[in-house]
């Protein structure tokens, strides 16, 4: 294949760890690889974009309090409209990229592919894998001849690499007429403060689920969490019952984690809830429940109550420091 | 009082005022699903999501319902009018949410429908949604058994209009929505003139269970019945051909093999600290 552009979101000039993933499973499928990206400072992410194999990077810039999807969309399809087009456009499941894959998809009028958590080259073009029914199936899939393909995947399918190669050339980007499409503003941010790792880029995460049985026990998984240097985590069980926000969930509709180690607290191992964990290295569960699911894929599984066994390792772990 | 002009086709914005306060008219996109907690199975031929039989609600919807009757009921006035689209004309999570107290549905029915993929369905919704033009669109940032995400914004872009997603609160202004949107790091406080397209996350208001005076009342509410040639959209761009993707295969994924289980007699956590010594995360 001859090249794939990777929507790379980047933060004050550093690439999100979804782009340079990205980045690393287009350079195993084409032979030019090129990012988008918006925001202040896509210079200074073009540096570490181009070591991860990027050759350009078109910079949509700073799109004030516009939202991503319809500017970063537009400029994407008139690109694509103005020939040189990819082959293939990659773009992480986030927040911005299901927002940037959607309006490209209908202003080009191409299909999308989403949920992608592996990519094959087949005789026919790229294969995506998606994760069917709560993870129990694997399904495969291609497109059928619309061009660009667009894959959105989720975060942590493959794993960034540097290739070795120099900064990328930045190509400024006109930003065409988005109309009415553009009229939602930003009119203020509120960022929650975060101690600790990303959840999606901890080494460790501690999740709790239903049964630490009321929103304040919840204090024991943070406490774990921190102690270990992970993030805490949880089910969409308790993300739905309002004790922790949705950044928290683990699953087929929350975050997919590859820590070293995962402790899963009072939780049941519902298939949507192991499909976002079971790439992890190591495994913990504490159950009350002997036949509770998640005990199938646990390296250790504890049968015991959290309110008893979290209190007494959280100890064990203090007074070792 | 205001006429209920929105189940009506019309063109352009009817201004509608009652007292100060403009009819509020919101169009909920609502997808009936096979029942998650039963057997779900694929087509072998086909590989589509086998959709015979009853289909519900798919909770994610719930909220958008609940929402729109939230903010019709805020705005003192105006209609929510659900629209959903299926391959097998099946009305009965239509009901269950006009039993929550909807004003109206349209369902969009086809067997041509039939494996239609995201941007398929956007255009069938937006085709539905031009002929009665609401001030306001709401969907499910995801649903329970596509879960794409993206349909709503196709949606958006076919219409023409600005979009908001992973809304966690929604209020009415002065012709624009406000809303809280989810980020990585908390929210952003987002305003969208109207007519726009949100997508609400599950658990941001509490789904109203349909009481018996709904279900009732639910039965005689208009529930219309649109074909794809009522909607005049060229058939090859929807169902199976119109995806423009197709499966090859289906397998069983790779089982992880479960390790060592230890019932906990007062001492458990003593091998959880072995265990993570083991691994050296102590
Ligand atoms: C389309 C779809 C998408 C979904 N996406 C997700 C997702 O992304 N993430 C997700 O997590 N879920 C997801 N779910 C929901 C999932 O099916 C489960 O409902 C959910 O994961 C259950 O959460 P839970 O394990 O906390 O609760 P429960 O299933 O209620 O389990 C609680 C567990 O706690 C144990 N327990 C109770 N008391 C104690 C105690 N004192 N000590 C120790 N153990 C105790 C019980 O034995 C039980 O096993 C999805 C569902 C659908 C249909
Ligand atoms: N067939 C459909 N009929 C009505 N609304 C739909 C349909 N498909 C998707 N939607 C809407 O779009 C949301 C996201 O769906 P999806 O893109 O499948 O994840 C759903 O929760 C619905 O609000």
């Amino acid at each position: 294949m001859e090249k794939i552009w990777v929507l790379a979101e980047q933060s004050r000039g550093e690439p999100s760890s979804t782009a340079l993933e990205l980045l690393a499973a287009a350079g195993g499928h084409a032979s030019v690889v090129e990012a988008v990206s918006w925001g202040e400072g896509v210079a200074q992410a073009a540096q570490v974009l181009g070591e991860h194999g990027a050759s350009k990077v078109y910079d949509c810039r700073g799109l004030g309090s516009s939202l991503p999807g319809p500017r970063v969309g537009a400029a994407i399809a008139s690109l694509v409209e103005a020939g040189g087009g990819p082959d293939c456009i990659f773009v992480g499941q986030t927040y911005d990229g299901r927002d940037v894959a959607g309006r490209v998809s209908a202003r080009l009028d191409v299909p999308l592919l989403t949920n992608v958590v592996g990519l094959s080259s087949g005789d026919e073009g790229l294969v995506s894998e998606h994760a069917a029914f709560g993870g129990s199936k694997v399904v495969r899939a291609r497109f059928t001849g619309a061009k660009p393909e667009v894959f959105v995947v989720r975060a942590k399918t493959f794993t960034a690499a540097a290739t070795g190669g120099s900064a990328a050339e930045v190509v400024p980007v006109e930003l065409p007429d988005t109309g009415a499409t553009d009229g939602a503003k930003v009119v203020g941010r509120h960022e929650e403060e975060q101690e600790g790792p990303k959840l999606d880029e901890a080494d460790v995460v501690v999740s709790g689920g239903r049964g630490l049985g009321a929103a304040e026990n919840y204090a024991l998984v943070e406490e774990l969490a921190k102690l270990l240097k992970g993030a805490p985590g949880a089910s969409r069980a308790i993300v739905d019952a309002g004790w922790v926000p949705y950044s928290h969930q683990v699953g087929q509709t929350g975050k997919t984690v590859k820590p070293s180690l995962y402790i899963a607290c009072g939780i049941s191992g519902a298939t949507q809830h192991m499909v976002g964990m079971k790439g992890a290295k190591n495994i913990i569960a504490v159950n009350k429940d002997e036949s509770a699911p998640i005990f199938s894929i646990a390296d250790l599984g504890i049968v015991g109550d959290v309110h008893k066994v979290l209190p007494k390792l959280i100890d064990a772990i203090r007074a070792r420091s | 009082m205001c006429p209920k002009l929105s189940f009506l086709p019309r063109v352009g914005q009817v201004p509608c005022i009652s007292g100060t306060i403009r009819d509020m008219n919101v169009a909920v996109c609502v997808k009936q699903i096979p029942d998650p907690a039963g057997e779900l199975s694929l087509d072998p031929s086909t590989h589509n999501l086998v959709r015979e039989g009853k289909l519900v609600l798919d909770d994610s919807d719930s909220y958008g319902v609940e929402m729109a009757l939230q903010l019709v009921e805020s705005a003192g006035g105006g209609d929510v009018t659900l629209v959903s689209m299926a391959p097998n004309g099946e009305t009965s999570g239509l009901r269950t949410a006009l039993a929550m107290g909807a004003t109206a549905a349209v369902l969009i029915s086809d067997a041509a429908l039939a494996g239609s993929d995201a941007l398929g369905t956007a255009r069938v919704l937006a085709a539905a949604i031009r002929r009665f033009q609401p001030d306001l669109v709401l969907a499910a940032t995801e649903s329970t058994d596509g879960y794409t995400g993206t349909t709503p914004v196709q949606l958006a872009e076919l219409l023409g209009w600005p979009s908001v997603t992973f809304a966690k609160h929604v209020e009415l202004g002065e012709g624009l929505v406000k809303v809280r949107r989810q980020t990585e790091a908390g929210y952003d406080e987002v305003e969208c003139p109207l007519p726009a397209v949100v997508t609400v996350t599950a658990g941001v208001v509490e789904p109203r269970y349909p009481s018996f005076k709904g279900i009732m009342a639910a039965r005689s509410k208009p529930l219309d019945e649109l074909t794809i040639a009522d909607l005049g959209i060229d058939p090859s761009q929807l169902g199976a051909a119109g995806a423009r993707q197709e499966v090859v295969s289906v397998e069983d994924a790779a089982a992880r093999q479960s390790g060592e289980i230890v019932v906990d007699e007062g001492d458990a956590h003593e091998r959880v600290v072995a265990f993570l010594e083991r691994i050296k995360v102590l």
